[in-house]
């Protein structure tokens, strides 16, 4: 041993016998709640954090559901009438759970979002990361995968529906008939009374 | 709910401030649209230049426009126009205040005030016999202090005073068959006489008491010999006439009631002279003139009654009433024409040897002959007479002659436009000069900084003046070149006279102007009437480099067998082509949807005995047409017979008029309207321009789609044939005024039928209705205006005309994958299936002409153009004539946008198309798609002219005129500026930050 060195805490140390050591544990210090079966402890650890993480994923999953009930109040206030307003609103409500569900397969964030707000494009950030942090082996992700599939599928309804309210879907005859150009006639006509 | 509605009001009102509304604001007056003032082919003209007050001359005119100009600018002080059956036959100034107008057949007599053109007084005069109608205001005659002015009119002599047109005598001539040629009036005696010929060969003499219409005597002298026409008065009491033959003058002295002749056969006076004679009317004391052919003879009357030719001459020669300048001097001038001169002469009518004036003036060859000629004399600085002409031309221009120069001119014969067609300018080319894009920077931008002041409030009223003038003087309106949205075009008008003027829109500026050869009287043609223009070629892709071309249809005389002229005028530059003089008549014109490799278009010609003739006679043109042979059909409207016949083409000609362009035709179908209860009185068909875009690919629709969505997405299909003929007939009692037969006597039958074929697709009785009708046809509808006896009011009724046979493409899928056959060709032989709505509503104006609103792609909603009574153009929105509309329209359908039903349609005020002014004298209404899918150029023509940009459902496809662009700079540069400074800045502070 050397002489300038006076004294030293090994935290790394995990033995759990104190006499191993030269110096005492400090008081209010109890070496028992660290020291424990090294299995046992982890998986309890484990346990615990698979649970918060499940709790946590379908907290996430319900997350689109007050998404839904703001587009519909936006939807609503937005009328059926086709202006600026409501072609913004029922394009956010339509492009909010497409992203999502993109999100949900590759669980990246490798998109920009050009058209979209910044307010918007954080949320999908969250949505995007969302499934990444839960992802653990003893998680079953399925259910609230399954869940936010389908409140987003639920919304890109909902955002479909406003767009046939707003008679922007083509989904009428009308629609097709309109841009044709009336049909050529034969035969031609000219004359009247006389000059 | 509340807050729902109130954000829909909220968005609403921030868009409708963004776009401009339909009406004009006062500083928008002139920006787009431009008003001009004509009178005619002035008739007579009186001139009055007294010392005090302005200089003037009053004239009336053959469009019936009693005028009064300023005599140093041309300008009218004021005009008034009377309607199409108030002829005015004579005007004269009275008191040196009054302007006395007679008209409608010599039976109305007004005043009028010199200074400011009210009226002053106006009184009707009776009679029935039809007969000369003849103005004279003598000079000194007076009774009781009252200044007359006598007028023979339908077979009466009538004194009437002038202060209050009062008659004051009259004397009656209708049962006598008299037929009076002049009345005289010798100054200073009060005597009158009237002079005239009975029974052909009866002189007839009557001296009347000027005081009280007392005929004092009657003299009457046969001369077997017989008259011919007018006659001249060369003495108070001897006037000259022309025996029946036309050969022998008489010269017929009534000296104290004695009558006497004389004869002189004109051989005599002119050794080579050939063929009858014709008097020249005019009132020089001792002299007329007599023209034979082209030969203008003038004679002196010396005082024993003795003629001798003082000049004759090959010229065309003009001679002027009689101007008396001083006690006992009477002035006259003639004028001849010489190449590109014209010689005016003044002499005393006493004198014939001496010129008081001679002069040459410079004539514009565009101009034609001097037809007419006024003069007046004003009093030099050095005490001799001076002498200044009013000339009206062939052209129908009036000009003034001074010092040997023109001083103004005014083009009136744009007062009797016949047609309008349009024309592209040419294309903008390369190589403006630099400096004059400095220029137009440097003024561009002061103008936008201008423009930006006003914007921000902080102009003074001299920047607002200018601001405004700018946007009246807008240099790039009248540009020559033609411009991205399509707004400048030239129009090319044809005009009573011949004369064909390409007016610019931009400003309304005449262009070039052209008297065309084809319609000037000639040998072969001696009373051209212009009929008809027509797009000839029309270049775009195809050949690009060649001007496009208008075809100008005239024909010799007014009858139908009458040989055709025609010419092909150049519209860039306004050169004649070429003209030609066709052996054969036209009586109808077809152009063809075909065009050849150069885009002239084919035009068939149907002479009066049904050949066709094609044009242009290019073997490629015969070629195309053969092609087409087959489709091509042809039908005419007889309307006094009553008869509507369909024919088509049968084969080349045979005979004596074979031809490779000429073809025979055959009668294919015939509709007669039964004679006792059915007349034709109007017939329309789609505007042609309507069925082929103008500067596009033959037989392309302008209308846009054949579809109509109403409410719930239901789609009926609009049967839209370009052979669809709209034929109103009334029954025959009530083709008369309105109001002249009972309601049960009278109604009206609307007709839609199919040309080629001759079926009647729709038919609708309207009892108790009657014409005159207006109608406009357009898409799939026709709207049309008439009078309802019944209900004492006007009406407009709309048919629209849809087709079912298609009605059953409803299945969506089918129409996305294209398994539909809605645009292959149809056959219009194969059974229509048809159906039509139609609908009412009472209308308070009574209406002169109708039209509808065009645009290039037929996207835009229509806008009816109504003509109205008072000569102003009203913009009606086709949705108030929706067959459709109900009393109570339910939520889709107000969606769609129907209007609740009423009983009337709405006159709203804004509406005006020609806000403030008015079109004299309505005629017509045209209307041309600009580039601009919204916006379409209407021109109005009558009298004056009437040019404005429409926009039925708003400009919303472009920026509105007033567009601050150098605030909208301004404010990006300053965006773009900021984000720099706040980009430094933040990295400024991000570093600062990162080092702390």
């Amino acid at each position: 041993m050397g002489a300038g060195r006076r004294w030293a805490v090994d935290f790394s140390d995990n033995s759990t016998a104190p006499s191993s050591r030269d110096i005492p544990d400090p008081p209010g210090f109890t070496r028992a709640s660290v020291d424990q079966d090294d299995s046992a402890v982890s998986r309890q650890k484990k346990d615990a954090e698979a649970n918060w993480k499940a709790q946590k994923a379908w907290e996430v999953a319900q997350a689109p559901f007050k998404n839904l009930l703001m587009m519909g109040f936006m939807m609503w206030m937005a009328g059926s009438t086709v202006h600026l307003f409501s072609i913004g609103i029922t394009f956010s409500a339509l492009w909010q759970p497409i992203s999502a569900l993109q999100g949900v397969g590759k669980g990246k964030l490798s998109y920009d979002f050009y058209f979209s707000n910044a307010v918007d494009s954080s949320k999908f950030h969250f949505d995007f990361a969302v499934f990444e942090p839960y992802k653990d082996n003893k998680v079953d992700l399925l259910g609230p995968k399954l869940l936010f599939i389908a409140l987003n599928l639920g919304g890109l309804a909902l955002g479909v529906w406003k767009l046939n309210t707003l008679g922007l879907l083509p989904t009428h005859a009308s629609d097709w008939v309109s841009s044709l150009s009336p049909a050529q006639e034969v035969e031609y006509s000219g004359g009247g009374i006389p000059l | 709910m509340a807050i729902r509605s109130f954000l829909i009001f909220f968005i609403f009102f921030f868009f409708s401030s963004l776009n401009p509304i339909l009406s004009l604001y006062e500083d928008q007056v002139g920006l787009v649209d431009w008003h001009q003032q004509y009178l005619g082919k002035v008739k007579q003209a009186v001139f009055h230049t007294h010392k005090t007050g302005r200089k003037r001359v009053v004239v009336s005119t053959e469009e019936n426009v009693v005028a009064s100009l300023d005599l140093r600018q041309g300008e009218i002080f004021w005009r008034h126009v009377l309607g199409s059956n108030d002829v005015i036959d004579g005007i004269d100034i009275a008191l040196g205040k009054y302007v006395i107008t007679l008209s409608s057949g010599g039976s109305i007599l007004r005043a009028w005030n010199l200074p400011d053109g009210q009226m002053v007084w106006e009184s009707s005069l009776r009679g029935s016999k039809h007969s000369k109608s003849l103005l004279l205001v003598p000079t000194n005659l007076k009774i009781e202090k009252d200044n007359i002015v006598i007028i023979f009119s339908n077979g009466r002599l009538n004194a009437v005073s002038c202060i209050d047109g009062e008659v004051l005598w009259e004397k009656d001539f209708e049962g006598e068959s008299l037929e009076v040629q002049h009345v005289i009036q010798p100054t200073g005696s009060n005597l009158i006489y009237v002079v005239g010929f009975a029974s052909s060969s009866l002189f007839e003499m009557y001296q009347i008491n000027a005081l009280n219409g007392e005929l004092l005597k009657h003299e009457s002298a046969a001369f077997s010999g017989g008259f011919l026409g007018e006659v001249s008065p060369v003495f108070s009491e001897t006037v000259v006439a022309l025996d029946s033959t036309g050969l022998i003058l008489l010269t017929i002295s009534f000296q104290n009631g004695k009558i006497s002749f004389q004869q002189m056969p004109i051989s005599n006076l002119v050794k080579d002279s050939f063929g009858p004679a014709k008097i020249i009317p005019s009132s020089i004391t001792g002299i007329f003139a007599i023209k034979m052919n082209a030969v203008t003879i003038v004679i002196r009357v010396t005082n024993e009654n003795k003629l001798e030719v003082v000049e004759k001459t090959n010229h065309e020669t003009s001679i002027s009433d009689a101007l008396s300048i001083s006690e006992g001097q009477q002035a006259f001038a003639l004028v001849q024409h010489a190449g590109h001169e014209i010689h005016l002469r003044v002499k005393l009518a006493h004198n014939w040897d001496d010129n008081l004036l001679k002069e040459s003036v410079k004539m514009d060859q565009h101009r034609g002959l001097v037809h007419k000629i006024y003069i007046n004399n004003y009093i030099r600085t050095d005490k001799s007479y001076g002498f200044r002409a009013l000339i009206v031309m062939e052209d129908h221009s009036l000009l003034l002659l001074q010092q040997g120069e023109i001083v103004w001119s005014r083009e009136d014969s744009l007062a009797s436009i016949i047609d309008v067609t349009t024309s592209e300018l040419p294309v903008e080319r390369d190589g403006v000069s630099v400096a004059k894009v400095e220029h137009n920077l440097f003024e561009w931008l002061k103008g936008h900084m201008l423009k930006l002041k006003g914007t921000l409030m902080l102009a003074s009223p001299q920047d607002i003046a200018a601001i405004q003038s700018m946007r009246l003087k807008n240099s790039e309106k009248s540009k020559m070149t033609r411009d991205h949205n399509g707004f400048r075009k030239l129009l090319i008008v044809l005009t009573r006279a011949g004369k064909l003027f390409a007016l610019h829109t931009g400003d309304g500026h005449i262009v070039w102007s052209h008297l065309l050869q084809s319609l000037q009287k000639s040998k072969v043609c001696q009373h051209p009437i212009g009929l008809n223009l027509y797009k000839w070629q029309v270049p775009h892709h195809h050949a690009m480099d060649e001007n496009p071309s208008v075809l100008v249809i005239g024909k010799c005389g007014p009858s139908s067998g009458a040989p055709g002229a025609l010419s092909f005028v150049d519209t860039y530059t306004g050169k004649e082509l070429s003209s030609l003089s066709l052996v054969h008549s036209v009586a109808q014109v077809i152009p063809l949807p075909y065009t050849d490799s150069t885009e002239q278009r084919l035009h068939l010609l149907i002479d009066a005995d049904k050949y066709a003739h094609l044009y242009p006679k290019t073997p490629e043109a015969i070629s195309i047409f053969e092609r087409e042979f087959s489709n091509i059909y042809w039908y005419s409207v007889e309307d006094d017979s009553g008869i509507i016949k369909g024919h088509a083409l049968r084969g080349k000609c045979t005979g004596e008029v074979a031809d490779e362009v000429c073809f025979d035709t055959r009668e294919l179908w015939s509709i007669v309207f039964p004679s006792e209860s059915e007349k034709i009185i109007a017939t329309v068909i789609r505007k042609q321009n309507e069925c082929y875009v103008v500067n596009g690919g033959y037989g392309r629709w302008v209308v846009h789609t054949q579809a109509k969505v109403i409410a719930d997405q239901e789609v009926i299909y609009k049967y839209i044939s370009r052979n669809l003929l709209f034929v109103a007939t009334v029954a025959l009692k009530g083709s008369g005024e309105i109001g002249s037969v009972t309601p049960e006597e009278s109604w009206l039958v609307a007709y839609l039928i199919d040309t080629v074929t001759g079926r009647i697709l729709h038919r609708v009785t309207h009892h108790g209705s009657q014409g005159p009708v207006h109608a406009v046809f357009s898409e799939n509808w026709v709207v049309y205006h008439y009078f309802n006896l019944k209900a004492h009011r006007y009406e407009m009724s709309v048919i629209e005309i849809y087709d079912q046979s298609r009605a059953d493409n409803k299945d969506v899928w089918k129409l996305v994958l294209g398994k539909h056959n809605l645009t292959s060709p149809i056959s219009l032989y194969s059974r229509p299936d048809v159906i039509t709505k139609s609908q009412s509503y009472f209308f308070t104006h009574s209406v002169k002409a109708i039209a509808v609103t065009s645009t290039t792609k037929g996207i835009t909603s229509k806008q009816l153009l109504i003509g109205t009574i008072g000569d102003q153009v009203l913009a009606l929105d086709k949705r108030f004539l929706d067959p459709r509309r109900t009393v109570n329209p339910t939520q889709a359908e107000k969606e769609e946008g129907i209007i609740p039903l009423t009983d009337s349609l709405p006159i709203i005020p804004q509406s005006y198309v020609t806000h403030a002014l008015r079109v004299e004298g309505l005629r017509g209404i045209i209307t041309v798609p600009a580039k601009l899918e919204s916006t379409t150029l209407v021109f109005a023509h009558g009298v004056d002219l009437f040019f404005t940009q429409l926009a039925p459902s708003r400009t919303y496809d472009s920026l509105t005129d007033d567009f601050n662009y150098a605030l909208l700079l301004i404010t990006i540069v300053a965006l773009v500026a900021a984000i720099f400074v706040t980009w430094t800045l933040s990295e400024r502070k991000e570093l600062q930050e990162n080092w702390r």
